[in-house]
């Protein structure tokens, strides 16, 4: 195998990885602001990419669809938030896997009711497709790379919002202790209105710029959404480093994993068998890369030490 | 207007054991099918209630164990109905197609396998238990589905329903009989263990950790035997399911299966010994009815779960009892 | 879901007074993922029911949710309670295979209008199951053949990791004269090809056959035809599919894939089936859509000679496969699977459209492989 193709498997490991970031970032940060499991996380991914696919395909600019995206995402996360959500921030985990369940259903039923039962078209940029050539002859698809250099953006972004500004010291003084920063003067419901709604825009850009190279249709949330938990449940619970380091972990494993597994079987089995079992162990890879690091840490890589 | 919890408790168990009956004096056998299969669905989640409304342990991968009795039922059947023998590696042995057999495989590999996971999972709390119980459920997933021997993705048929000795299962109503009798043996262990001194330890033990270790007791004993319990339970209902269908597929080790199980007890009310019979009486009744109604019924039953969360805390028996609570 | 198509006027029945009343029930998928391959078998079905003027037939429809127990369940509920003469509808494998088995051996006839698994062709064939739309490797086969006419020699090929996915290579297989470059299972319901698509470009392939269908193979087509990789590819019809080609774009244009139907297959029955599903749905058929049809025609033209509660007769008029199929000439092997031409077509467009124009047979009269292992 050459180093070329290795190095193009760790790149598509980054992209993966990068993606799975956004969807997981704002999983974390609601979990730690507000103690809340969203279970409809998925669906704000989902909304994301039909809004994209809906405007882009009336107006024909991709650009457009993404703004569409961040703002149907951000509405919709705002709407529940303040129907829905707001009244089980007190409650039981239980009530909150309930209900954001059944948003679920609402969602992804609702999505068919209007949009029908067929996968709908995005596509990506002109400027964005193509390959282009890397240093070392590597052929890399334009618009993959430019996924990476969005998340890392994200992510840098998302970094300086908490640690450098007002929101961020809110933010963060919500994780640790909500009554008192209530006691400060704080508007906390705006500020759980802001945080959600941030939360869904990021799931939902995230839906948009995925739904481009792959299937825009109803129910193509919630795989994402079971990867981006075992994202942030690596990472530990509320921490948005955590999401980040998980994220490239997640993404190189099952990137990785998919790859190299059955090329390691073949030194032991013929190539038939070998790529039956190498695949099969690698589709349960992340989830025993997750099993492994809470046996080791059981709050995650950077999660608070219970 | 509020109702004594037994009361209710009897109610539901006299409706459970009447329609079928009424329904088989109307000779409206997928009635009783439909029952039987709330009875089942109704054991499963009895199993999850013991560790998620006693111990407190939120399990997001029960359908662990209702796969693994599934496939016990699916594996000893198919051995018997190809008459092939089974080969554990060690030894080798026939199928089998008598219920009482595979019921017992069923919950003996279910403990065993629960045994290690809860070795493993226990090791957290919180949402981190939540997140590893569903990852076990995922590999076990994703290993039906590629377990080419056993079918794969497209599982396994069984042409004829296992045997009981003494009844012809194929008849509905005889094989809601068996289910019936079960659940109300397992519904009567619960309730003995609720109010057992494990039962208490194991409530204490869930609302903190400190006050069993003062009276001598070490809690992640008391929940692992807890999360061996509930997996050989629900281990069993799997074995029924599969014999209600006549098949078994990895769609019973889905995620989804497992988010189901604890819906079914968060409708009906949480630790609460009919909480899950009235949770799967109720998600049986609405997907049969709703589905009759609007092609888009999913729509409609996440509102009404929506309802009940926010408006019917304590779930169902809260509802109808007045008390939110079911350790009061 | 449940619609009932009900005898619509019972006087004419009183005044006709010869026909007993035929039920049919239909469990296909109308909800969740893949309701759109349900809905086409379901409109196509109903189409030609619509079509024959017939009042005496009542099709009962359920939706399966694409969830086997749930299938199993409602088979349950049409032959106990709505008492049934003939089944159809299912869409998936997994779920035929889950099914089938049963209802056959309750005296149920059951018509598949898509899924067809091999152990229903093979040992597990039973007289009371006709399959109307295809064996699972068909397609495949004919995708090897098409390699083969094409002068491919070092094929990449590339399936999800279930059992119709290794059925799908195997078939491939079966007929492919030359090498293979690499064979790769993917994870089921995965949307990111950006490995495979490494592997393949790194490996000396001079060709690229998968079957990835649904979401899973508008995914791999838009990021293939995104890296820049121009090696042709081959496909079965499941991936270009009317209802899914216009979620892919311009990714598929030129894309050869092997089908058994095509809306310019040239033949009367065709021709107006094609134009009056237009009329009645606004939408161009599909595969699926044009089985649905088949299966209908082929149900109407039995009842038109036998009874179904007289079962031999009934058995035997399935078995003549007496109807114009929208394939043109169509007939059932000795285990009651299609023996029929195999197309392969190239997704073209026309105007805004994104639809397929054949242009040649694969395999022609073709049956499939496991025939000999059926006893019936």
């Amino acid at each position: 195998m050459s180093s070329i193709l290795i190095i193009e498997q760790i790149l598509n490991g980054l992209q993966f990885g990068v993606m799975l970031f956004l969807m997981a970032a704002g999983l974390t940060l609601i979990f730690g602001v507000m103690g809340l499991i969203n279970l409809a996380h998925g669906s704000l991914y989902m909304v994301g990419a039909f809004a994209a696919a809906a405007v882009a395909g009336v107006t024909g600019s991709f650009f457009l669809g993404l703004i569409a995206a961040l703002a149907a995402a951000a509405l919709a996360g705002a709407i529940i938030e303040m129907v829905v959500i707001r009244r089980l921030y007190d409650a039981a985990h239980l009530d909150q896997v309930l209900a954001t369940f059944a948003l679920i259903l609402i969602f992804s039923e609702g999505t068919r009711w209007i949009f029908g039962s067929f996968p709908l078209f995005l596509n990506i940029p002109e400027a964005l497709s193509g390959p282009v050539s890397l240093p070392g002859g590597i052929e890399y698809p334009l618009y993959r790379l430019t996924l990476i250099l969005i998340g890392m953006a994200v992510a840098g972004g998302l970094w300086l919002l908490i640690e450098r500004t007002r929101i961020g010291i809110q933010i963060r003084a919500g994780e640790n202790d909500r009554e008192m920063i209530a006691a400060l003067g704080v508007d906390i419901s705006k500020l759980y209105t802001l945080v959600f709604a941030l939360g869904a825009a990021l799931a939902g850009l995230a839906g948009a710029l995925v739904g481009a190279i792959q299937s825009v249709q109803v129910g193509m949330g919630e795989p994402v959404l079971i990867l981006a938990f075992v994202v942030i449940v690596i990472g530990g619970i509320g921490s948005i480093r955590g999401a980040f380091i998980g994220a490239l972990l997640v993404g190189l494993t099952d990137t990785l994993g998919g790859v190299f597994l059955p090329e390691l079987f073949k030194l032991f089995m013929d190539t038939g068998a070998a790529q039956k079992s190498g695949s099969a162990i690698a589709s349960m890879g992340i989830y025993i890369l997750m099993g492994l690091v809470l046996i080791w840490r059981p709050t995650g890589l950077f999660g608070a030490r219970a | 207007m509020t109702l004594d919890e037994r009361y209710i408790n009897g109610l539901v168990l006299i409706g459970l054991l009447a329609l079928p009956l009424w329904a088989l004096a109307t000779d409206e056998p997928f009635t009783i099918t439909l029952v039987t299969r709330a009875v089942i669905l109704a054991l499963a989640a009895v199993g999850l209630n013991l560790i998620l409304g006693i111990g407190g342990m939120v399990s997001f991968g029960h359908a662990v164990f209702f796969g693994i009795g599934g496939y016990a039922m699916g594996i000893l059947a198919y051995h018997a109905q190809t008459y092939t023998a089974l080969d554990l590696g060690f030894f080798e042995t026939d199928g089998t197609n008598s219920m009482p057999v595979i019921w017992l495989v069923a919950m003996i590999m279910s403990a065993i396998v629960a045994f290690f996971i809860g070795l493993l999972s226990l090791r957290t709390s919180g949402v981190y238990f939540i997140m590893i119980t569903l990852a076990f459920g995922q590999m076990f997933f994703y290993f039906a589905i590629s377990w080419a021997q056993y079918g794969g993705e497209d599982g396994l048929s069984i042409y004829v329903r296992n045997g009981f000795p003494g009844l012809n299962t194929l008849v509905p109503i005889q094989f809601f009989g068996i289910c019936f009798a079960l659940l109300c043996i397992v519904l009567f262990l619960f309730s003995r263990l609720q109010s057992s001194p494990f039962g208490l330890a194991l409530n204490a033990a869930r609302q903190t950790n400190a006050r069993v270790e003062t009276v001598g007791l070490n809690p992640m004993h008391l929940k692992l035997l807890a999360f061996v319990i509930s997996g050989a339970i629900t281990g069993l209902a799997g074995a029924l399911f599969a014999d209600l269908n006549r098949f078994v597929s990895p769609t019973m080790f889905s995620w989804q299966l497992s988010g189901e199980l604890i819906v079914l007890i968060i409708i009906g009310g949480v630790g609460r010994l009919m909480g899950p019979v009235i949770g799967a009486c109720v998600f049986v009744a609405l997907e049969h009815f709703l589905g009759e109604l609007t092609e888009f019924w999913h729509v409609y039953l996440g509102i009404i779960l929506l309802c009940i969360v926010l408006f019917g805390r304590g779930g169902l028996i809260g509802l109808l009892t007045g008390k939110e609570g079911a350790h009061v | 879901m449940k619609k009932l198509l009900l005898a619509a006027a019972a006087s004419a029945l009183c005044a006709t007074g010869a026909l007993a009343e035929v039920k049919v029930g239909m469990i296909t998928t109308l909800s969740g993922g893949g309701a759109g391959l349900g809905i086409d078998v379901r409109d196509g079905f109903m189409l030609a029911i619509a079509q024959s003027g017939r009042d005496d037939i009542e099709v009962v429809i359920e939706d399966d949710q694409r969830k086997p127990d749930i299938a199993v369940q409602l088979s349950d509920k049409m032959i106990q309670s709505e008492r049934v003469d003939v089944m159809t509808g299912i869409i998936w494998s997994n779920l035929a295979m889950a099914v089938v088995p049963a209802a056959v051996n309750q005296n149920v006839f059951y018509l598949s209008p898509n899924a067809g698994p091999s152990p229903l062709a093979g040992k597990g064939c039973h007289q009371n199951y006709f399959n109307v739309a295809w064996q699972n490797d068909n397609l495949h086969e004919a995708a090897g053949a098409y390699a083969n006419e094409a002068g491919y020699e070092k094929t990449f090929i590339m399936a999800p990791n279930y059992p119709a996915g290794t059925d799908a290579l195997t078939g491939y297989k079966r007929y492919f004269k030359g090498d293979l470059a690499g064979e790769v299972y993917t994870k089921l319901g995965q949307t990111d090809y950006a490995a495979e698509i490494a592997q393949i470009r790194a490996s000396d392939a001079d060709s690229v056959f998968f079957f990835l269908p649904g979401g899973m193979g508008i995914s791999f087509l838009k990021q293939y035809a995104d890296s820049g990789i121009d090696l042709p590819v081959v496909g079965p019809a499941f991936s270009f599919d009317q209802g899914i080609l216009q979620a892919v774009g311009d990714a598929a244009l030129g894309v050869v894939n092997t089908s058994q139907w095509n809306k310019d297959i040239d033949n009367p029955t065709n021709e107006a089936f094609v134009e009056s599903f237009q009329a009645e749905y606004g939408r161009l058929p599909s595969l699926y859509a044009s089985q649905g049809f088949d299966t209908a025609n082929l149900l109407l033209s039995a009842l038109e000679k036998a009874d179904p509660s007289d079962a031999d007769a009934f058995r035997e008029a399935l078995r003549a496969a007496d109807f114009d199929s929208t394939r043109g000439d169509f007939a059932f092997g000795p285990n009651h699977h299609p023996v029929q031409t195999i197309y392969a077509r190239e997704v073209i467009k026309e105007g805004d459209v994104f639809t397929n124009k054949i242009i040649g047979a694969a395999l022609e009269g073709h049956s499939d492989a496991y025939a000999a292992d059926c006893k019936m």
